[in-house]
């Protein structure tokens, strides 16, 4: 325990006069200490060290007109839906697939959340911004390209914007999504540097499809 | 044969340092608490890989809980002093006629997230009782009934009329339907919102070139 470690005279008489003895001032710490632990150990449990971060999405503007000419042209070769459902079950098609004359295709391929999964279908047909994109962060990481956040982050955007091949990914999900594979879903574009996605209404005929699907 | 007789030394354990260190833990942890408000329920969100921060102020965030429950909640804004909170639930008594007194409206100024039909949040506010304040909180009704537009369209609404600044924050919980969290989208698009902020959990992940082939 701390103490402060005092002089104790004797009190021996020196000189005739009689020095008083002095008390060792010895200040009973223990419940201070208590206290702090407490204090430390309810601060370190409530310290929300993580903050919570935010991912960005930007919905289409939803327009109010009916009009099917309207809507806005993609090239159906570009173009994947990704539709997802209950049990973080995922589907996909590519629009250029789909047999003239129709909207919708025949069959839907399945695949899942993994590594190897939809990561990979969006990766290779994403290939060439990836690996440009990838290049670029490891010039920087290597030191041998200085850049500064803002115009390496202008630069990624460019490559994102250069490539009039990449695709477009249509994100739709039914009744029964979890929100959680949608955020799966969004994610997997920004790790694959997907840059044209949006999250869509899924068609009656779409829904039908996935529960064709097989199981 | 004479005893040796062993001088019991009373065990002192200098504790200065300890407590040295004690005071410095706890003037770091005070210093670095950031204390959140009690949110009306426990969100457990996704896991992302954006590193972006949540911000701190002007934010109207609506959470979403796992039973598919939607709260909403405003800030008093960067200067706290406009008391958004207390602007915001002021206007919609007046509006909506709540006969909320000046203390219903404090109380509801200094609150975080709610959510309950408007008729109920006087009730609410009166309430002394956690455990029956928690079981009022059954959500912001969605549905368009009786009114022309749903309860959260008017929050929204008003909220943003009250701070044009605030950005839309949706805190979903990682098992609430998407379907929910689609009719909370579609009140904010109807209102003019086309940007959102999906609050989330950070985990690291990354994928390589090898990941291709």
């Amino acid at each position: 325990m701390a103490e402060i470690i005092e002089n104790t005279g004797s009190g021996k008489k020196e000189g005739g006069r009689r020095v008083p003895k002095k008390m060792g001032a010895h200040i009973d710490m223990t419940p201070m200490v208590d206290l702090m632990c407490l204090l430390i150990t309810f601060f370190m449990l409530t310290t929300a060290f993580s903050k919570p971060k935010v991912m960005e999405i930007t919905m289409p503007e939803k327009d109010n007109t009916e009009d099917p000419k309207d809507a806005p042209k993609v090239d159906a070769q570009r173009t994947y839906s990704i539709l997802l459902t209950a049990d973080d079950r995922v589907f996909w098609y590519h629009h250029g697939e789909v047999p003239e004359g129709q909207t919708f295709p025949t069959t839907i391929n399945k695949t899942d959340f993994s590594k190897d999964g939809l990561r990979k279908i969006l990766l290779k047909k994403n290939e060439k911004v990836f690996t440009e994109i990838f290049e670029l962060k490891e010039k920087v990481k290597k030191g041998e390209l200085v850049l500064e956040e803002d115009s390496l982050n202008s630069q990624i955007k460019r490559i994102k914007k250069s490539d009039k091949k990449a695709p477009i990914i249509l994100i739709k999900a039914d009744e029964k999504t979890k929100y959680k594979s949608i955020v799966n879903v969004v994610d997997e574009m920004a790790i694959c540097n997907i840059a044209n996605y949006a999250i869509v209404d899924i068609a009656p005929e779409e829904v039908a499809l996935i529960e064709k699907a097989p199981k | 044969m004479a005893k040796i007789k062993l001088k019991r030394a009373q065990p002192h354990v200098d504790m200065t340092p300890m407590v040295d260190l004690f005071s410095l833990l706890l003037t770091f942890f005070m210093l670095t608490a950031s204390f959140r408000p009690q949110e009306a329920k426990v969100i457990d969100s996704p896991s992302s890989v954006s590193e972006k921060a949540t911000p701190d102020k002007d934010v109207i965030s609506v959470l979403v809980s796992n039973d598919d429950k939607v709260f909403f909640s405003m800030d008093n804004g960067k200067d706290t002093s406009a008391h958004f909170r207390n602007q915001l639930i002021t206007k919609i008594n007046d509006i909506y006629k709540l006969s909320l007194n000046e203390k219903d409206i404090k109380t509801f100024g200094q609150g975080s997230s709610f959510g309950m039909p408007m008729n109920k949040l006087k009730d609410f506010l009166r309430e002394e009782d956690a455990g029956r304040k928690e079981a009022m909180q059954t959500g912001i009704p969605m549905d368009t009934v009786g009114t022309q537009y749903p309860e959260l369209a008017i929050w929204v609404a008003y909220a943003r009329e009250l701070n044009p600044l605030a950005e839309v924050a949706i805190n979903g919980d990682a098992e609430a339907n998407y379907k929910t969290v689609k009719k909370v989208m579609d009140v904010m698009q109807n209102a003019g919102v086309n940007r959102f902020n999906l609050v989330t959990n950070l985990q690291k992940e990354e994928a390589k070139l090898e990941d291709i082939k």
